[in-house]
């Protein structure tokens, strides 16, 4: 039987949180931390989590499994399971509303602060926009994000600024758009991102890059919004 | 329910997928107060895990390209119940709309020559059939559904659209006219329910594959709007049709986009052998869906299945190359290598065909208004009420879906509901007040729910309703054992209706919701089995061992199911496109 320790609290009931033991028998098959999840939640209804898609492409299930940020339903338990344990928290950083469901609203502030929308005021032609197939690479690596908050926080600048660091997950999608050829709000990006803290409180630690489930590389990103507003200052 | 608060809207869509942010992103454009409720957070829709793309005939691959050959391929993959006026439509606004969402910020893949890339998809030809296969799925890799459903919701920030994220309508309030005048709602974080009053309701509420024991659908898809709009007395159409996508990952149920076959990619049984050049000498592993899952299913009965159970069969990619791989399918070679434990550089991914789409809803017309039958039999709108999308049947896939139409559909009918609620709106739009008795009639559910301490638990249910599903209602049905489904499902109803609820507390209460969601998944599973016992033929996804031809004598038409009479009606297939002459039924071969 994996020995599996949940984080409970119900704020209705719960003066603190606590952790819960429970076991799952595995029947030795690898299954995914979703799995069993779903498994204990029919044993114990009250346990709550968000899950959707149950495939890694919604971005519902972030939660901290045995020490690191990821996915319940991509992350197969022998990638996780130490010593016959398997422990499974709320990601941390942000508020929890009840067990493993944490309030996001911060999260999606700062997504919505850089303007994620494609801007351009010329008038639209009666077909597509055109782009070359170099320029759309362009934008790979970066649209794929599921705003599953894995990174963001990850992030120990995201933790201690929250309501002024945009974090790894926003400032990818500021560069997706940045580094779309059909964008032409590049000025007014850069300038609302021009202070001390919505970049420039990235310090390259690199654990973004270390839990995004889909393989992304926030810094990498950050690096390019950084030379972009270097070389627009000079 | 005199301390239950009211929020008003001139409009509210139900769902937060891709047809219901399609809708309110036109509605907010036009300046009504318009809310999206929404169960998940709107990203997390199910539209997210569409995969291979769009269909539209928008002359990038082929300049030469029409939407009339769309419209035929649409309607023979229908197998001739879809309704022609609906599809051409569709086919015909289908570039505008998918050149709108490219100038939103689509990512969409492109050509050398920096136009929109298309790939072949299943069912699609050029010329009426005559010019060969067709390429017409636009694609943004093989992440086209994640790709749309950012674009719409960015669209919508952009706009201010009102979020109700992570809220959860439980069921339709009717005034004393049988006109809906909005939805009771729960606030999942705070437990609160409010009486959400709106000029019009659209339901956007996707699909139900979650009756099945095995599907693509995500946990989310349980058909909510269609419980609530058969709970509040109103039909449902076309509910016997269901498809079973060819290609789930054998044991996981994840989807594996028919692109990969679009790619080169082909099935093959346990002798290697590439057997749906004998099913569909033409199109091979691009014929209709319906044909390619029931060639499957024969080919595992033959015992040329693989496996140590001999229960699927394989996909293979492995010749296309690596790097075509993963620059078309690198989100395929990712499931694939999770869920199949299967690298497709180099091994064959096993497939089985999985539930994946309800082609049935409710009935709705062009401009998405929900439809409903009087006293005497008559077609009629029901004011105030709306459907788009995988809820709504307007009917664009009859029998049988194509591949890469469900996005279009969602994004043509999605934008066709809004801007003839605007309209509406624009002309003024006068309903009764809902009375007390109106909103607690709304309440009942919900009230017998929460106070339900004994019975049995969601999760033993809803796994038994799953089972029945599958067993008497998939692939290949037949009478008597479809009959003896309908008993069993008989006999489910008090039970689910009685469902345990031991969590009683406000906050985020998940197994509240779930609760709720099973009384929906009830409701769209007896539809599904009472209609597909009713139409005695086999036509598209609808396939009976009993009655194994199409029968245009007796069955080319509509099923309409009534919840209060528990009956089936039929309704006649539109036949009037306005630009052309209809197209006929023919043998329906590939």
């Amino acid at each position: 039987m994996l020995e599996v320790s949940i984080y409970r609290y119900n704020p209705e009931v719960d003066s603190e949180p606590y952790m819960q033991a429970f076991s799952y028998d595995t029947q030795g098959k690898d299954v995914m931390v979703l799995d069993v999840l779903e498994k204990l939640k029919t044993e114990d209804p009250t346990l709550v989590f968000r899950r959707s898609c149950r495939e890694g492409v919604c971005g519902s299930d972030g939660v901290n499994i045995s020490g690191k940020n990821g996915l319940a339903c991509i992350t197969p338990l022998s990638e996780v399971v130490k010593n016959n344990k398997l422990v499974i928290r709320p990601l941390p950083g942000l508020p929890v509303i009840r067990d493993l469901v944490i309030d996001m609203t911060q999260f999606y502030a700062q997504y919505e602060k850089i303007q994620p929308y494609l801007i351009n005021n010329t008038p639209a032609p009666a077909i597509e926009r055109l782009q070359s197939p170099e320029d759309r690479a362009k934008l790979d690596g970066l649209y794929e994000c599921i705003l599953c908050a894995c990174c963001s926080t990850a992030c120990p600048s995201f933790w201690w600024n929250p309501d002024k660091f945009i974090g790894p997950s926003g400032l990818l999608q500021a560069y997706r758009f940045l580094a779309d050829s059909r964008d032409t709000g590049t000025e007014d990006r850069l300038a609302n991102l021009d202070d001390p803290f919505s970049v420039f409180r990235c310090h390259g630690i690199m654990n973004c890059v270390q839990v995004c489930p889909k393989g992304l590389n926030p810094t990498k990103a950050i690096g390019h919004i950084r030379s972009m507003l270097l070389a627009s200052a000079a | 329910m005199a301390n239950m608060r009211t929020m008003s809207f001139d409009a509210v869509i139900v769902g937060g997928g891709g047809s219901g942010m399609r809708a309110a992103l036109q509605l907010a454009q036009s300046g009504y107060k318009t809310a999206v409720i929404t169960k998940v957070f709107p990203t997390r829709s199910h539209t997210v895990s569409a995969q291979g793309g769009i269909t539209c005939a928008i002359a990038s691959d082929d300049p030469n390209d029409k939407w009339q050959w769309h419209m035929y391929d649409t309607i023979k993959g229908s197998d001739y119940i879809g309704d022609q006026e609906a599809i051409e439509y569709m086919c015909k606004t289908g570039p505008e709309a998918v050149f709108e969402l490219e100038h939103m910020g689509l990512p969409f893949s492109r050509n050398e020559n920096g136009r929109i890339y298309q790939r072949p998809f299943g069912g699609q030809s050029k010329d009426f059939g005559e010019g060969g296969q067709a390429a017409r799925t636009c694609a943004a890799a093989d992440r086209t559904g994640h790709a749309l459903l950012h674009t719409l919701y960015q669209g919508n920030l952009k706009n201010e659209t009102v979020f109700l994220n992570e809220w959860f309508a439980v069921d339709l309030v009717k005034n004393a006219d049988n006109a809906v005048v909005g939805v009771i709602a729960i606030n999942i974080e705070t437990g609160e329910t409010v009486y959400v009053k709106s000029k019009a309701t659209v339901f956007a509420t996707g699909g139900a594959g979650r009756i099945y024991a095995s599907t693509t659908n995500a946990h989310i898809c349980t058909g909510d709007g269609i419980g609530m709009a058969m709970r509040a007395g109103f039909p449902v159409q076309d509910m016997e049709m269901w498809q079973f996508h060819p290609t789930g990952i054998h044991g996981a149920g994840t989807l594996v986009t028919e692109g990969c076959r679009g790619e080169g990619g082909y099935l093959i049984n346990k002798d290697g052998e590439r057997f749906m050049e004998r099913y569909a000498p033409n199109a091979k592993d691009l014929a209709g869906r319906d044909v390619v899952a029931r060639s499957m299913v024969q080919e595992i009965l033959a015992g040329r299945g693989c496996g140590e159970n001999g229960d699927h069969v394989f996909l293979k990619l492995d010749h296309l190359g690596e790097e075509t791989l993963n620059a078309k399918l690198p989100g395929i070679l990712e499931l694939s290598r999770t869920f199949a434990h299967a690298d497709p550089v180099v091994e064959p991914i096993p497939v089985v065909p999985t539930c994946h789409y309800m082609m049935g809803g409710i009935p709705t017309n062009v401009d998405g208004q929900a439809l409903t039958l009087d006293d005497q039999g008559n077609e009629q709108v029901v004011e105030g009420f709306y459907a788009c999308g995988e809820a709504a049947c307007v009917s664009v896939h009859g029998a049988n879906r194509l591949g890469g139409n469900s996005l279009l559909d969602l994004v043509v009918f999605g934008r066709a509901s809004g801007l003839f609620i605007e309209k509406q709106l624009r002309e003024g739009v006068e309903l009764k007040d809902a009375t007390e008795d109106d909103i607690e009639r709304a309440m009942q559910v919900l009230n017998r729910i929460n106070s339900s301490q004994q019975g049995e638990k969601a999760s033993v249910l809803r796994a038994e309703l799953q089972t029945i599903m599958q067993n008497h209602f998939g692939v290949f049905r037949r009478g008597d054992f479809m009959k003896e489904g309908i008993e069993k499902l008989k006999a489910l109803r008090p039970r689910i209706e009685n469902v345990q609820l031991s969590d009683t507390s406000n906050a985020f209460n998940t197994a509240r919701i779930e609760a709720l969601e099973l009384q929906n998944l009830l409701e769209v599973a007896e539809a599904t089995a009472v209609a597909a016992e009713w139409r005695t033929e086999s036509r598209g996804a609808h396939a009976r061992e009993d009655f194994q031809e199409r029968d245009d004598k007796n069955w080319l038409c509509h099923s309409i199911y009534l919840p209060e009479s528990q009956t089936v009606a039929k309704r006649d297939v539109n036949f009037t496109p306005k630009t052309r002459e209809a197209f006929e039924p023919k043998v329906r071969t590939y």
